[in-house]
């Protein structure tokens, strides 16, 4: 395959990456930012979408696309539930204390993995896609759904900003953020926002799960990949920052599908890994991070 | 008040990033941790027990649980047949992780604690090549169904046998004529990196260099990787057969980007069942596979000219014509591998009962009576057809399917004979101190 093409294929690859990635870092960095936990059950959240995805679609006849649609609007909530109890259950009991939610969310990523484990199988299953466009290149082709989850994530990334900055409620989320404190001391019911923001963030992975899943089947273990590289992005954009994790998800994604492509996946494993390191050592608070009060 | 909760504590509000840090380290130190394993001790030294390395979770997780299904039909048809030697069987579980290192955990387990008579099961190579050693200490016969050439390499120990399944060299040498002869001549190879992937790097070119074919590219594709796009632009595009064999849990997406890439105008495509095993072949974005050919071990698809022990064997483990699970038409089944651990169990039986086996003191002399063993006759004991042992190279050698996709079915078109998949031994276990 020529050079242009085939750079075209590794960036066309690298944007979808890139389009998960920033929605499942995002729910990652969302929960930091605003509840400072550490949360390491994250990447079993968008397992539990995809595992959800399937039971929806699978449970609904007709078009793949109802289904489809369906599971995007169900899966999530259910997942946002979950994470809803779990707050409660757990973080809560734990005061949000750092060290001690970190472990409780080692503890849940074993629970929901193992209970997925259990009551899902060990099989991937696949999920049809609501639509299979074959898009023709002159040199190869590529799936039309592929690239309508870039426009996806991309729209959800938009309203999730817009949320943030345009109505009360993330107004309310960046008070907490920046000072709870004294947001608690204005009337805002600390507690709930914590509570609220830990489901939504978990809903930003199922969402991501929902969308990936017709490309890659749900499986029990589908969580671990994406918590790693979640961590990587939000570590490079800077724990809490909604820019700095949009931007260091295109960056990492692109250059994952692009060093992958002409050079090796381990690689780009490795430059990905390698780029944290720097980050940590020259930029400590990360690309667009700010420094710790 | 008291500031009990520490709402008010500045200090304890933010978290460094030292934390955060020292969290996710955590996460992976205990991701890397070996599981909480059961203890169970003995009830009675009646029954003969065998050890079952399974890969209940992990990427072999899928294979794992068809390999217990297909290993309790056989355990209960052994049982009820009056046992070996008389004694019932009893299946005792460990469960491996598909992790090498908790592989030889669990033969250590089976030889220091549940006292097993035996270990068998154990499928993925990696796993047996991280537990061989482990058995060769304890002094366990240790039965894999693993299809890997690493048992008949003879670079493992006295103590592995792989009698249930013929070994990836033998397999391929005997297809490769096939290959040649109906697919092309300029093949690609897309394979898993790690050992299983090896032995089909190493063993393919030279099987088609004879035959007049060459290798043209090879591609090594990590077991846990989960997209495959980026991996098929290294597919020369003077390729006329596409080689495939994948494992794990990505299978399914690893062969419908290859149909998203390529569609109608694909080259051939000749892959192992592995890449589609435990997968229904009729699943969405499948559809471009149609008139590909695939390996087969046994059958997934009841053919026209099944054996009565084929038809009795399907309806002990409970699949359907379609190699899936009675009653649930989406749960398919590993066909093409599983039936190795039925027929391991019937050799084991054999040689148990050659050896005149009382316990553990025997198993000297059950490594001894395996390997004096020649032949297998086809029969409920051999559903998936004859096949010869070398007890020097603790292999045995049987016929190879090669099935076509047609009308979303596998249909076998070639059956290879024995004799094209034997080759020199390269060692001689029976030389080794037991």
């Amino acid at each position: 395959m020529h050079f242009g093409p085939h750079l075209l294929l590794a960036a066309l690859e690298g944007l979808v990456t890139s389009a998960v990635l920033a929605l499942t870092a995002l729910g990652l960095s969302l929960v930091f930012g605003v509840m400072r936990v550490v949360n390491v059950a994250h990447g079993e959240f968008f397992m539990l979408g995809a595992v959800l995805a399937w039971a929806v679609s699978t449970a609904i006849s007709g078009h793949p696309a109802i289904g489809f649609v369906a599971a995007l609007v169900i899966a999530p909530l259910l997942v946002g539930l979950v994470a809803l109890i779990a707050e409660r259950l757990v973080l809560r009991r734990l005061h949000y204390n750092p060290e001690g939610t970190i472990v409780a969310t080692i503890g849940m990523l074993y629970i929901i993995q193992q209970l997925a484990l259990t009551f899902y199988g060990p099989e991937a299953r696949p999920v049809e896609p609501p639509f299979s466009y074959r898009i023709l290149l002159p040199w190869f082709g590529y799936s039309g759904y592929k690239l309508s989850v870039v426009a996806a994530s991309a729209i959800l990334l938009v309203i999730t900003w817009l949320v943030l900055t345009r109505t009360k409620i993330g107004l309310i989320m960046r008070a907490t953020q920046y000072d709870r404190e004294t947001a608690q001391a204005f009337g805002i019911p600390v507690e709930r926002v914590y509570a609220g923001v830990f489901a939504v963030g978990a809903m930003l992975a199922a969402i991501a799960a929902v969308l990936i899943v017709p490309i890659s089947q749900a499986h029990y273990l589908m969580g671990q990949d994406p918590l790693l590289l979640s961590f990587i992005v939000v570590i490079i954009g800077g724990l809490g920052s909604l820019r700095g994790t949009v931007v260091a998800a295109v960056l990492i994604g692109l250059s994952d599908g692009i060093v992958s492509m002409f050079f090796s996946p381990t690689l780009a494993k490795i430059i990905a890994t390698l780029v944290v390191a720097m980050v940590l050592v020259f930029r400590p608070q990360g690309l667009f991070g700010t420094t710790p009060r | 008040m008291a500031d009990k909760n520490g709402f008010f504590d500045l200090s304890k509000t933010t978290l460094s990033r030292r934390t955060a840090l020292k969290g996710i380290a955590a996460g992976a130190g205990l991701a890397l941790a070996p599981g909480f394993v059961r203890y169970s001790q003995a009830q009675s030294s009646a029954p003969i027990k065998i050890g079952f390395q399974l890969h209940r979770t992990g990427i072999g997780a899928a294979y794992g649980r068809w390999y217990e299904k297909t290993s309790a039909a056989a355990v209960k048809a052994i049982n009820d047949a009056g046992g070996i030697g008389g004694r019932k069987v009893e299946l005792v579980i460990e469960d491996d992780g598909t992790d090498p290192a908790r592989g030889a955990e669990v033969v250590n387990k089976f030889a220091k604690q549940h006292k097993t008579d035996i270990v068998f099961g154990t499928l993925f190579s990696h796993v047996v090549i991280g537990s061989a050693p482990a058995a060769g200490e304890n002094k366990i016969p240790y039965f894999v169904v693993s299809e890997g050439h690493h048992v008949a390499s003879t670079k493992l120990n006295r103590y592995v046998f792989q009698p249930g399944i013929t070994d990836v060299k033998s397999q391929i040498q005997s297809m490769a004529p096939w290959i040649a002869a109906n697919a092309g001549k300029k093949v690609t190879q897309i394979f898993p990196d790690f050992a299983f992937g090896y032995d089909h790097r190493d063993y393919l070119p030279p099987a088609l260099k004879a035959q007049g074919a060459d290798v043209i590219a090879q591609i090594a594709i990590p077991p846990t990787e989960s997209s495959f796009t980026k991996y098929f632009p290294q597919i020369p595009a003077e390729t006329e057969v596409i080689y495939h064999v994948m494992v794990g849990p990505a299978v399914l997406t690893f062969v419908k980007e290859l149909g998203e890439f390529y569609g109608s105008q694909r080259p051939q495509l000749f892959g192992f069942i592995d890449s589609l095993e435990a997968v229904d072949i009729n699943s969405p974005g499948l559809e471009f596979l149609d008139g590909s050919h695939f390996w087969e071990g046994s059958p997934r698809y009841a053919q026209p000219d099944d054996s009565a022990a084929q038809k009795a064997y399907r309806a002990a483990v409970g699949i359907d014509d379609n190699g899936a699970a009675v009653g649930d038409p989406k749960d398919v089944s590993t066909a093409a591998h599983m039936f190795g651990c039925w027929e391991t169990l019937y050799v084991v039986k054999k040689a148990m009962e050659d050896a005149g086996y009382k316990g553990p003191e025997d198993r000297a002399k059950l490594v001894e009576a395996t390997e004096a063993l020649k032949e297998f006759a086809e029969g409920p004991e051999h559903p998936q057809g004859p096949k010869t042992f070398n007890g020097k190279i603790h292999q045995c050698f049987g016929v190879q399917n090669i099935s076509k996709v047609e009308g979303g079915k596998l249909k076998v078109v070639h059956k290879t004979k024995i004799e094209d998949g034997l080759y020199e031994p390269e060692g001689d276990y029976t030389t080794q101190a037991l």
